[in-house]
């Protein structure tokens, strides 16, 4: 079956490579704040019927569908105001899409937070960026100058809905991309998640209605509201629509960004953008494809699978946030997951034991099995704590641990028990396969 | 989780001077009067540009400020890892170590830190540098990549290799200015050599026309 790439007409992200002027006139040109006001003109309702028929879901990892989340919010505001956050705060291993959205296409993400905010009554947003993104943080502060200058936002503006924007900014925590640990964070508290519920639609940021979405979500809306539910709704399977930013990291010949048409095969995905794997693909061994909190997958899976939630998560994996990390047959694939486990034990937040032990101890097990330092029964009781991990805590970053794990044990247990026979019978424990070219 | 102290010797006092009064200015505007506590990290991230690092006397200082017990700021400055909570070097450097980097040779420029500074966290002898290993940093399609932080500022330097930071590193030991960004031919994160965006009616201005929404008309259907 040939595959129909997208074609550049129909990219929502024109500036993604930043070839072109971030700022407002040239954001204008590319047809960003283009009848944003008619769209308001529509009303709440409208808005949300057409981003729920659009079949939008969030693109932050999860997959919500981001209408259903904007008609969480109450219906007519109460004494608390109502507030939008944007999650800028793009931390997970493999993920660097967001950070292009803010520093070249800043004004689609300042138009969705005005469409988005007067969908849900929020007459303010805030925007929290993870702390290392400064030059992104610089540059939306310019823009949300410009907007204010040119009175698309602020307490009088032309489109006629009060509404201010904020950039916040954190430093240094990927558990702040935690829903309600990033809300603990603007609160000036350590980013601890919340237990749930109250869900942050009724009680989030300073205990008022909030909606928390990701910077990709909220800035697709105005283009597909100018451009129509349906066109949106063209790409892609069904329930895994749209267009999508891909971070393809590894062992390409050219790792990249790349807007493409959700349910793209991860083969066209990668030969097509990303130069192909180094070495041809017969030389790949495995590929994390949605960020490092989902299962990685080997080659064989890797040849025909779609990139989409359902086709994805069918293999026990996941979309997650889009991020392709590719492996080619010289990675150390134990090592490269013990090196991922090392990322969750400095990141868990410490609040639930089973996360703040476990995530230690499978680093731990994985760095002496990389080695070939363990006994086979260790495999087995590693899967054991990984279990005892997933499920077991407040939030998602134990299962974001335990599932790595799993998937390396799933795909590859012959490969650590090789090394552990090797490591016995004094044999080098791992050589690295290098290209035959 | 990583555990984080605060040094053992610590200045008598702290004082922000005119231009971080300035930000903080900005920063507190930002939020509702009795939420000022939001502004605690903006807050921590100023004392520390001011000093380099962030010290005791400036956490209370916070505190004070922003009517908060000092044990909350002492609470925030330690859960997160970008405060520096010892004086670090002229040059901080920040190796990104994590897997998307690591693939693609982070190993190499950690052993080019060790050989150049030394061990992490500690300054160089001639004070220039210090580096840390830290965790992704969100710039994997051009991994593998560092953060630079001096006076100049918060740079992201990718697309490296050994030698590459060598280089980087003499410059600036030597005082010169260096590169930030992509330390290839590329401008950002696109793929190299790519057809990708060239098409030329999306950068012409027909996009700014006006239009009409489409699913509005409400006596369709």
């Amino acid at each position: 079956m040939a595959t129909q790439l997208l074609q550049d007409k129909d990219r929502i992200f024109t500036n993604l490579f930043g070839h072109h002027s971030p700022d407002l006139e040239g954001a204008k040109q590319r047809g960003c704040w283009n009848g944003t006001k008619d769209i308001l003109d529509q009303g709440r309702d409208w808005i949300i019927d057409q981003m729920k028929a659009s079949g939008l879901r969030g693109r932050g990892g999860a997959g919500f569908p981001t209408g259903l989340k904007w008609s969480f919010m109450p219906r007519e505001v109460g004494a608390r105001p109502h507030y939008l956050v944007v999650n800028a705060d793009e931390s997970e291993p493999g993920t660097c899409k967001d950070r292009e959205i803010m520093r070249h296409d800043p004004h689609l993400l300042i138009e969705g937070c005005l469409i988005a905010s007067f969908s849900m009554q929020a007459h303010a947003c805030y925007i929290y960026l993870r702390g290392e993104y400064v030059t992104e943080r610089l540059a939306m502060e310019k823009a949300v100058k410009e907007a204010y200058e040119a009175k698309l936002i602020g307490e009088k503006n032309v489109h006629g809905w009060p509404f201010h924007v904020y950039i916040h900014h954190g430093a240094g925590a990927y558990i702040c991309g935690e829903e309600t640990a990033l809300l603990e964070s603007l609160e000036g508290k350590k980013g601890q998640p919340r237990l749930k519920p109250p869900f942050p639609a009724n009680a989030g940021l300073y205990g008022c209605p909030t909606t928390v979405n990701n910077v990709e979500s909220i800035a697709v809306a105005g283009t597909i509201l100018r451009r129509g539910a349906e066109w949106f709704a063209s790409f892609g399977r069904e329930r895994n629509v749209g267009t999508k930013i891909f971070s393809i990291s590894g062992h390409v010949n050219n790792p990249c960004n790349v807007e493409e048409a959700m349910s793209i095969p991860m083969k066209t995905l990668i030969e097509t953008h990303a130069g192909g794997v180094r070495g041809g693909w017969d030389n790949l061994k495995a590929v994390i494809p949605g960020g490092s909190s989902v299962s990685l997958l080997p080659k064989d899976i890797c040849d025909d699978v779609l990139m989409d939630f359902d086709a994805l998560s069918a293999h026990k994996s996941g979309l997650g946030t889009a991020a392709v990390i590719v492996m080619d047959k010289s990675t150390d694939v134990v090592k490269a997951i013990a090196r991922i486990s090392y990322f969750y034990r400095h990141e868990s937040c410490g609040q639930c034991t089973p996360c703040r032990e476990g995530t230690g101890w499978m680093w731990r097990v994985l760095t002496r099995m990389a080695a070939g330092e363990s006994a086979i029964e260790e495999i087995d009781m590693l899967l054991d704590v990984a279990g005892q991990v997933e499920g077991h805590t407040i939030c998602a970053l134990g299962d974001a641990a335990a599932w790595p794990v799993q998937g390396l044990i799933r795909h590859f247990r012959s490969e650590i028990e090789d090394r552990i026979n090797n490591y016995r019978a004094g044999k080098p424990v791992f050589v690295s396969q290098v290209a035959a070219e | 989780m990583s555990v984080r102290r605060l040094a053992k010797e610590q200045p008598d006092s702290f004082a922000f001077n005119e231009k971080s009064e300035a930000e903080i200015k900005f920063w507190l505007a930002k939020y509702p009067e009795a939420k000022k506590a939001s502004a605690v990290i903006p807050m921590l991230w100023i004392a520390q540009k001011q000093e380099g690092w962030v010290c005791e006397p400036a956490l209370r200082e916070i505190a004070g400020r922003l009517d908060m017990p000092y044990i909350r700021v002492y609470e925030v400055a330690t859960f997160y890892t970008m405060f520096n909570l010892e004086p670090v070097g002229e040059h901080l450097i920040q190796v990104c170590g994590t897997t998307p980097c690591m693939l693609r040779g982070s190993e190499e420029l950690i052993d080019v830190c060790k050989k150049r500074i030394g061990k992490q966290h500690e300054i160089s002898a001639d004070g220039k540098f210090t580096w840390v290993e830290v965790e992704c940093m969100g710039a994997c399609a051009n991994a593998p990549m560092i953060q630079l932080a001096n006076s100049d500022g918060d740079h992201y330097i990718e697309d490296l290799d050994g030698a590459k930071l060598e280089a980087l590193m003499d410059d600036l030991a030597a005082g010169k200015t260096v590169k930030y960004g992509p330390q290839s031919d590329r401008n950002a994160s696109e793929p190299h050599g790519t057809k990708v965006l060239s098409d030329p009616s999306l950068y012409d201005g027909s996009r700014a026309k006006k239009i009409k929404l489409p699913n509005t008309g409400k006596a369709e259907g």
